[in-house]
């Protein structure tokens, strides 16, 4: 059972076709990757899902239901929730209240109920800070969450960006190159986590890596994205040995040479 | 010295009494003296004492209660100024209301708004319109001018009026952003300074540039509101409701959503915030505490005109938000004060010793050097010290520290003993 399908997705950006009719259905449940070279189209396949973009062509459908035109802020709504490439947490904010941020649309407080201090929002309040506590012991980020967000060393950022998505509550969860910039222990606590949370949460998770350790070891369906086309898709075994994947990385000389085989 | 210093940090009875001393020997002094800026400035200084004492936030507020309902306004009845000082206080408490419904825009939702004025005068003519003859002129049977009674209603009308008006101008103006809405709302200020200006054709609806006059004041049960230490109280009574909301607001969802589209616009529309919905909100919340003291205003000028609500005015709340630090609702509060006492009791203090010395001839000014042209000279010299000396502000925002008995379930509250215990370990700890 499918959980995201798009079909013939395409944008261009001026004469440049950044995703050139792409077909791909993410399974329910299970961790799914976006891989292809640097210009691939991968992020911005990623944005059209969310919203921020919309394409040109295509179809992009969540448990068979469109969400072309759809704003960022519906979608979000409809159960998608991302981490960004470039993190984009609320600098100034504390973890805690990042975290709380990310629980906007499940919260019911309005203006003149927040301004008579009703018990019912106070005691949502009270409930907000509890939950997203134990997202941050979730994440392991317990202890900093008096922190400001943007005082974080870099893998703490990335994980904060993972437990506010998470408080959305998604059913797909988007990662945009989570373990960039992580060293090899914080990319193994990042494995965890990502099975983790397909585990416990039952939440289906598409991520975006160039890390090709993880990719391999966490992912059951990989699709291969190059010059914004779909070149390959398959399980990590497929893709390892699919000649225009390795062709695309490294170049058409690779192919050649039986000895290097980057991944 | 040091030891006095921990001494005063770790000890609430001496800050009290402390405190108390400096608030009687000001308070002596205002009374005594038959108007001396410097003392009713450090009278008003001792709220700032307060807020740097220690003491509980409940404590704080019944003190800060205590200063301004009894204490300031009988220390300055005791000489012939009475009414200027609290006139003074009121233009304060107007501009305070006015900054932190700005510093929600400016500070908490990061939209640069030069034209707030503007929603201050649709208050104010709300009020003087009808409060006058000027509405028989569109609405026909001769009602009018309404009664001073029907002030209190207008105090909330200008408020919803104002709020309407801030989602109206937002509605078109928020899809641009940063140094693009500045201008727009520059744009927006000046037009509605000038509809004002001209709709008295074809009908007369504001009376032009000749502004409205004789409009009805306040009134209840009779009582005529007419001398500012009344005013004085209903600006006090606003300010109350308007501190709460902001503090409620501060820290909400509604708040969070602010701030959350402040630091990061395409991070907030992803946790699912609607970008115009929330933007439109901090606008129209702004507008309406801006909207309830220009319903005051006209009220107790009881003349308006579109020229006090040129765009100077606009420039000035903003250089009160950023004076005393975005999105810091303390800062903000004292920013405003010490913006109107400079504007409104310093400056005009200082240019006026100045002429006497230089009529006394002790000291020659030329020309161009007058008085009242230092006045704006002296006061842009002191912005740009303090935008030196103190960027974020004199107060600057600060966030939130929750203790973790709070966010960690069922810890205060169903284990007291416990988080006691645990308190005590912890300051073992520490030591």
């Amino acid at each position: 059972m499918n959980i995201l399908s798009v079909q013939g997705l395409v944008k261009k950006f001026g004469g440049l076709m950044a995703v050139n009719g792409v077909d791909y259905a993410f399974e329910r449940g299970k961790i799914s990757a976006v891989i292809g070279p640097n210009g691939a189209g991968k992020t911005t396949f990623f944005n059209m899902i969310t919203g921020i973009y919309v394409p040109d062509a295509g179809s992009i459908e969540l448990d068979g239901k469109s969400i072309v035109r759809v704003k960022p802020d519906k979608i979000t709504d409809q159960g998608i929730a991302r981490t960004f490439q470039n993190i984009r947490l609320f600098g100034s904010m504390t973890v805690l209240e990042n975290v709380m941020v990310g629980m906007h649309i499940h919260l019911k407080a309005g203006i003149l109920s927040t301004l008579l201090n009703l018990p019912l929002v106070r005691r949502e309040e009270k409930e907000t800070m509890h939950e997203a506590y134990r997202l941050l012991e979730y994440v392991g980020l317990a202890s900093l969450y008096n922190e400001e967000a943007a005082s974080l060393p870099y893998g703490a950022q990335r994980r904060l960006e993972i437990a506010r998505a998470l408080a959305a509550k998604p059913k797909v969860l988007l990662l945009d190159e989570p373990a960039a910039g992580m060293n090899p222990r914080e990319t193994n606590e990042l494995t965890d986590l990502i099975r983790r949370i397909q585990r416990e949460r039952e939440i289906s998770i598409i991520l975006i890596e160039h890390d090709m350790k993880l990719v391999m070891g966490l992912s059951d369906h990989i699709l291969v994205l190059d010059h914004g086309e779909k070149i390959a898709e398959g399980n990590p075994e497929d893709i390892r040995a699919n000649p225009k994947v390795i062709e695309a990385y490294l170049g058409k000389s690779a192919l050649q040479d039986e000895e290097v085989m980057p991944i | 010295m040091s030891g006095f210093k921990l001494a005063l940090q770790n000890n609430k009875v001496l800050q009290l009494s402390l405190l108390a001393a400096f608030v009687l020997v000001s308070a002596l002094s205002v009374y005594l003296t038959s108007r001396s800026v410097i003392a009713f400035i450090l009278l008003l200084g001792s709220l700032l004492l307060l807020y740097y004492t220690s003491l509980s936030n409940g404590m704080k507020w019944a003190v800060a209660g205590l200063l301004l309902i009894l204490v300031i306004p009988f220390a300055t009845a005791g000489g012939p100024s009475h009414e200027s000082y609290m006139e003074v206080a009121t233009q304060c408490g107007i501009y305070v209301a006015m900054a932190l419904g700005l510093n929600i825009v400016v500070g908490f939702a990061g939209l640069l708004d030069l034209g707030f004025v503007a929603f201050f005068a649709i208050g104010a003519y709300t009020y003087g319109i009808f409060a006058t003859g000027q509405a028989n002129n569109f609405i026909p049977g001769d009602l009018f001018p309404l009664s001073g009674d029907y002030f209190w209603v207008f105090i909330i009308l200008g408020g919803i009026m104002a709020a309407i008006f801030g989602v109206l101008l937002g509605l078109p103006v928020l899809r641009v952003k940063g140094d693009y809405l500045a201008i727009v709302t520059l744009g927006f200020g000046e037009i509605v300074r000038i509809i004002f200006n001209n709709l008295e054709k074809p009908v007369n609806i504001t009376n032009g540039a000749m502004g409205l006059s004789s409009i009805s004041p306040p009134n209840l049960f009779g009582l005529q509101f007419t001398f500012p230490h009344q005013f004085y109280f209903i600006v006090l009574g606003i300010l109350a409701v308007v501190i709460f909301g902001v503090r409620r607001f501060e820290h909400s969802r509604i708040g969070r959503s602010w701030k959350a589209v402040r630091e990061n616009e395409i991070a907030a529309q992803s946790m699912g915030i609607p970008l115009i919905r929330t933007k439109l909100t901090a606008f129209a919340i702004g507008a309406s505490f801006s909207g309830l003291m220009g319903v005051v205003f006209a009220a107790k000028q009881t003349f308006i005109d579109p020229s006090s609500f040129t765009l100077l005015e606009s420039t000035t709340i903003l250089v009160m938000v950023v004076l005393g630090g975005m999105g810091s609702v303390p800062g903000v509060i004292l920013g405003a004060v010490l913006v109107t006492l400079l504007n409104l009791q310093v400056l005009a203090e200082f240019t006026g010793w100045l002429n006497q010395l230089s009529m006394q001839g002790i000291i020659t000014l030329p020309n161009a050097l007058s008085p009242v042209k230092m006045q704006r000279f002296i006061f842009g010299a002191i912005l740009i010290l303090i935008a030196i000396f103190r960027p974020h502000g004199l107060i600057s925002a600060r966030n939130r520290k929750i203790p973790l008995s709070q966010v960690k379930e069922g810890e205060a509250h169903e284990h007291p003993e416990r988080s006691r215990t645990s308190q005590k370990v912890r300051r073992v700890n520490g030591s």
